[in-house]
């Protein structure tokens, strides 16, 4: 469904993605891996366009751009099937949990009220957080943001949902919880683009798996042969550093 | 000592000075900085949005307004465009120069307060299919607003002062008023700190007022003043 070829991004000058290809299919959950500063976190957003990428070609749904010259109203298309979650969750502030997951349906689907509210209240329920609909972000801990912006993501009901690193900003006892939900979200088939260091929830849940360095894919394909058997031997170094020690 | 003359002529005064006050002053305030927010706004906006062209604009207004003292702009606006044949009203001319004068010190807080809120705000609501401005209204500005209350307050607070000046295009406050009754009397120094005491009683009422409003906005479920 998601097809990228020569994906590239610099910024003042440095290159930060040299050239990346993805294939991704329907109910893939692929795993990006990486050590810090190779390009992950650019990769997704040149996806989801907050970043502008310098060249490259996506594909989504059969459709073919250019990445570097897309119209606002391509743009906008793209993102409404699209979802983000981010490292540092950014819900609203200024919104309770209940309307970080409504208000995108509000304004931009002009859905009813009520009805948004009740789908918002059945997402947070899904994410284990009914109790939790009248509070503001600042009352609620990191994990109980994270799965509060996941039911925001799903809320528009995304055909692919991109997470960048959902649990690297948070406590080691809150990684579970938010790793939890996402599994979840990976049994149902959902379509999945996630940027992480848990190995232990990649190996598990992850269809495919794609290791950066530098800008540039060193490996990628099907989770079990990525994990069991990498083949390059920048991938085993990375695997075996990132092992938990002990 | 204050003789029982002056106490007389003090107690009498007090609500001729006060009525201009409730009647002139502040509906000129209120009024005033209710364009004033208007303008701010708008010109905040088009700087933190980077408009084309109007961005410029709104730095050359800003630069205008916040350089020239708020009284040769009276001046300029009361007793010179009729030059120009534009003739205004006292108060009218007043609420003119202060809107914009006011307008251009709230626009720099705000557009401080902008660019103080996470960016992340604007992407997040971009990522769940906002518009700009949908995300602007919705979710940035309402944050804005609330870092840039306690500073606006204070704009509010100085421009309930300010007001006084408008006596020099012949706008009959609360200063105009005392001024005219000492001239009478000759009692300067007790009427003048007397409509002194007034303003701050507006002041204090008002500063009152910010506490219990910023206590009831709150921020969010946080902290207080966070
Ligand atoms: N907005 C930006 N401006 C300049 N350099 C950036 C920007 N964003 C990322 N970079 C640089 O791009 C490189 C890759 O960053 P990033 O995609 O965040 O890596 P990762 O997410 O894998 O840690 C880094 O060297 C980083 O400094
Ligand atoms: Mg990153």
């Amino acid at each position: 469904m998601l097809e990228v070829r020569g994906l590239r991004k610099s910024f003042d000058g440095q290159e930060v993605l040299r050239g990346v290809d993805l294939r991704v299919n329907r109910g893939d959950v692929v795993a990006i891996l990486g050590s810090s500063g190779s390009g992950k976190t650019t990769l997704l957003r040149c996806l989801n366009f907050l970043e502008r990428s310098d060249g490259g070609e996506m594909r989504f749904d059969g459709t073919w751009f250019q990445m570097a010259r897309m119209s606002k109203q391509d743009i906008a298309q793209l993102r409404a099937k699209t979802a983000f979650v981010f490292q540092d969750y950014n819900l609203f502030r200024n919104k309770t949990a209940l309307q970080n997951v409504a208000l995108g349906l509000t304004v931009a689907r002009r859905m009813p009220k009520r009805e948004a509210q009740a789908l918002g209240r059945q997402l947070l329920a899904k994410v284990g957080l009914a109790d939790r609909a009248e509070h503001y972000p600042s009352q609620l801990s990191g994990g109980q943001q994270q799965r509060v912006a996941i039911a925001r993501a799903l809320a528009t009901n995304p055909e692919i949902l991109y997470f960048d690193e959902p649990t690297s900003a948070l406590d080691p006892e809150r990684t579970g919880e938010v790793l939890a939900v996402m599994r979840e979200l990976a049994e149902e088939g959902r379509t999945m683009l996630v940027v992480t260091h848990e190995l232990g929830f990649a190996r598990q849940a992850a269809s495919q798996a794609i290791f950066l360095e530098g800008g540039e894919v060193v490996e990628a394909g099907p989770a079990r042969a990525f994990f069991d058997h990498p083949q390059q031997g920048r991938t085993q170094a990375f695997l075996r550093g990132i092992q938990p020690v002990g | 000592m204050i003789s029982e003359r002056l106490l007389g002529i003090l107690l009498e005064s007090f609500w001729q000075i006060l009525l201009p006050g409730l009647a002139v002053t502040i509906p000129l305030t209120a009024v005033s900085f209710f364009f004033a927010m208007v303008i701010a706004v708008l010109t905040a906006m088009v700087q933190f949005a980077k408009v084309p062209v109007l961005r410029h604009v709104a730095r050359f207004y800003i630069w205008v307004a916040r350089g020239t003292p708020l009284l040769v702009q009276l001046f300029v606006v009361f007793y010179g465009l009729p030059d120009l044949g534009i003739l205004l009203e006292p108060i009218p001319a007043a609420i003119i120069v202060f809107s914009l004068n006011e307008g251009a010190y709230c626009a720099e807080t705000v557009r401080a307060a902008l660019e103080a809120v996470p960016p992340g705000q604007m992407e997040a609501g971009r990522c769940v299919g906002m518009s700009y401005l949908q995300v602007m209204r919705c979710v940035v500005l309402p944050q804005a607003m609330r870092i840039a209350f306690p500073s606006l307050s204070n704009s509010l607070i100085a421009m309930v002062k300010d007001t006084s000046l408008a006596s020099n295009i012949t706008v009959t406050e609360m200063f105009m008023e005392t001024r005219r009754i000492a001239s009478a009397n000759t009692e300067f120094l007790g009427l003048y700190i007397e409509v002194g005491l007034i303003y701050l009683l507006f002041c204090t009422v008002l500063t009152k007022l910010q506490r219990v409003v910023e206590r009831r906005l709150g921020s969010y479920g946080g902290p207080a003043g966070r």
